[in-house]
């Protein structure tokens, strides 16, 4: 329970902009860990339901990192969107499909994957660290929904509008991919 | 956030626990401890005291359920363990616990010993976020009502699980209809709370209690249309009766919880009972003022208020258990999308023009509100029954066809021609 | 010990990079997009990260380019799957080692 007072977790008294307390660093380890870990089992698993279940799992360690971020709505619309809806849909589309397929193997290019992943990840990691980032003094966010919905409608709303133009397009090219080929027969009389 | 209830803050002030909690922990901090420990005590104290509350609610709740659907249905219930019954959870607890938890021989062990964990968890932490009293939140959100349909929506991947692991078609049949159904009321929810969040301007639960105090109405009385919409969807989410499809014992064995014996299925029960006290939880928050009535919340502590009308609004869903037949699963389904969501955008777009109408002409919240509320009542009415109408009239008039098997049969027993032969 | 930019960008740089993995080298067309959906995660925390910290006028863009990023990735998932179902409709298989009619 939280009373008035103690709303504010320890380390925030001189503001954050270090994120050295314990408990974030504590909390980035953790998560980065169950992320990363999963994302790894998602290669690893030989069961193709596990490997969305692990994804799920990365999923939701991603949203723990952006709370650590103080993104508090992204974290949630994470959830709500990755964890509930798309993670369904990739199970959906498992059951539809054959069963000789779920066994989550690797093509033939695996080693050339494989090398181009690592290629990626330490290119990627060389350039994160060796730039002079220009890091701000500023804390974290009080809250970021109100600003994020006023962007949405003030400097954003052109890309607003064409996104929910293409959830529609999406959604009806979805339903008219999956639709059967010729109508359903009537039942004879 | 200054205090709601005025003076008397001190530890023994029962009308708010969180005084005791405050007491407690500045002790702590006079004893020296490191920065962190009061955090983490509070913290514990609050997930202690909600699992406390929520499993013992349960237990009575079995009871109350079972006694009321019973007298409801014309018959007496359970009236042998104890006195009249009231012993009866205990031994439905001590039952399950002592049944052997079999997983089948080809079930995917891993999913299937998870499947009841994930379901419970989403229904647990729904609570984390609804305020029972002035200072007692566990975690007062920015974006409270948003992390509930989040949450919601993990329930929808425990059903998957249960449905795929048990290795058996009738459940993984249950499972696909129940997600199909969860997923579509969730989309209700989401449009009928953003209507309530609009009125207050903050997804924040302890706003939208404050809201409600400060001018002194409760929400249910200004949406209408919105509080019916969430009854419907929660109920839905909570897969109760009237919309039990999942688990209907007369039609799918127990859908997606067909495989499960023992303490797993406890597991199940427990959570569907949770679930149902959060989206109750919800209602009492959002639409009824929550832990305050008015001025009342002086005297009375506001947890015993909050309490007592979460009882009351899981009290109608019993009645509606008890009362109300089952619904086909493509009956709820074209409910839920030509019916509930038509309303539901409706009912936004009219509380958004209300909300602009409030800033620009400047009224006084004493007359905007009776206003938004005579308009949103006569509009939820009109919209209810001319909506309900323009649907009937596009039905196409159903003939009765015999089956195909009855018209063969009818032709060999009534001597019938049959029309194919 | 604190937590900077860069730590969050390396796990960024390795969830991209298992994504990448996931994306070229499995066989099954719903491993492929689960790929491609982690290398979106990547993407996002990168942008909410460098929103935290990085000096900006306006530092919140990061969390609105997430949100697109989000919905622009549901549709895109439910365009996949939906290929995919008709794909296994079609050609009786959704591994990508035998979807090779255009091969030379």
């Amino acid at each position: 329970m939280q009373s008035a007072e103690w709303s504010d977790p320890p380390g925030r008294g001189g503001g954050d902009r270090l994120m050295d307390d314990t408990g974030t660093v504590v909390a980035f380890w953790l998560l980065s860990a169950i992320t990363v870990g999963a994302a790894l089992m998602v290669v690893a698993v030989r069961n193709l339901v596990h490997a969305v279940v692990f994804l799920i799992l990365s999923f939701v360690g991603v949203a723990g990192l952006y709370i650590t971020l103080s993104a508090d709505f992204v974290a949630v619309t994470q959830i709500l969107i990755y964890a509930g809806a798309v993670s369904v849909l990739m199970l959906f589309a498992i059951v539809l499909t054959p069963r000789g397929d779920r066994d989550n193997r690797e093509t033939f290019l695996r080693l050339p994957a494989l090398l181009l992943a690592l290629v990626v990840a330490f290119t990627l990691g060389y350039v994160a660290i060796d730039t002079e980032w220009a890091i701000s003094d500023r804390e974290g966010f009080e809250e970021t929904a109100s600003v994020i919905g006023e962007a949405l409608l003030d400097k954003y709303v052109l890309p607003f509008e064409i996104a929910s133009v293409l959830l529609l397009v999406a959604m009806l090219g979805a339903i008219v991919l999956v639709r059967p080929e010729s109508g359903v027969e009537e039942a004879p009389e | 956030m200054q205090a709601l209830i005025p003076a008397l803050a001190e530890w023994y002030d029962l009308r708010d626990i969180g005084n005791a909690v405050g007491a407690l922990l500045e002790q702590m901090e006079d004893w020296g401890a490191p920065d962190w420990v009061p955090y983490v005590v509070s913290g514990l104290i609050g997930v202690l005291a909600i699992l406390l509350w929520t499993v013992l609610s349960v237990l009575a709740f079995i009871w109350i359920e079972r006694r009321v659907v019973g007298l409801m249905q014309n018959r007496i219930g359970p009236n042998r363990v104890g006195p009249s019954g009231l012993l009866q959870p205990v031994a439905d607890v001590l039952k399950l616990l002592f049944k052997e938890p079999i997983t089948t021989r080809d079930a995917d062990k891993v999913l299937f010993w998870l499947a009841p964990i994930v379901i419970f968890i989403p229904t647990l932490v729904v609570f984390a976020v609804i305020p029972f009293g002035e200072r007692m939140v566990l975690a007062d959100l920015n974006v409270g009502v948003l992390f509930l349909i989040a949450v919601g929506s993990i329930n929808t991947i425990a059903v998957f699980m249960a449905g795929w692991a048990s290795n058996n078609k009738y459940a993984l049949l249950g499972a696909m209809r129940t997600i199909a159904m969860l997923i579509s009321y969730e989309l209700i929810q989401v449009l009928v709370l953003l209507a309530a969040v609009l009125f207050v301007g903050s997804m924040r639960l302890g706003d939208i209690v404050a809201w409600q105090q400060d001018y002194g109405v409760w929400l249910l009385f200004l949406q209408p249309l919105g509080l019916l919409g969430y009854v419907i969807a929660g109920a839905v989410e909570m897969n109760r009766s009237p919309t039990d499809i999942a688990e209907a014992e007369s039609e799918i064995v127990a859908g997606y919880h067909t495989e499960y014996g023992g303490i797993k299925f406890g597991f199940f029960y427990q959570a569907e009972y949770l679930a149902g006290f959060a989206i109750a939880a919800v209602i009492v928050t959002l639409y009824m003022g929550g832990w305050t009535l008015w001025g009342l919340e002086e005297w009375v502590p506001g947890w015993l208020i909050f309490l007592a009308k979460l009882y009351g609004v899981f009290f109608i869903y019993i009645w509606s258990r008890g009362t109300l037949p089952r619904l086909r699963i493509d009956q709820l389904m074209a409910f839920a999308w030509k019916f509930l969501l038509p309303l539901s955008l409706v009912n936004v777009m009219v509380v958004g023009g209300e909300m602009l109408l409030w800033q620009e002409a400047e009224l006084s919240s004493g007359e905007a509100l009776p206003l938004f509320g005579v308009v949103n009542f006569a509009l939820a009415i009109g919209l209810i029954g001319g909506w309900a109408w323009f649907l009937g009239q596009l039905r196409e008039e159903r003939v009765a066809h015999r089956a195909i098997l009855t018209q063969e049969l009818g032709a060999i027993y009534y001597g019938e021609p049959a029309a194919h032969l | 010990m604190s937590v900077d930019l860069e730590h969050y960008l390396i796990v960024g740089a390795l969830l991209f990079a298992i994504g990448l993995y996931l994306a070229l080298a499995k066989r099954n067309f719903v491993a492929v997009l689960m790929g491609i959906e982690l290398m979106f995660n990547a993407v996002n925390l990168t942008f909410v990260s460098f929103s935290r910290f990085v000096e900006s006028p306006n530092p919140l863009d990061g969390h609105v380019f997430v949100v697109f990023v989000i919905t622009v990735a549901a549709a895109e998932a439910a365009t996949a799957l939906a290929l995919a179902v008709l794909l296994y409709r079609v050609r009786d298989t959704i591994d990508v080692d035998r979807i090779d009619l255009l091969k030379w």
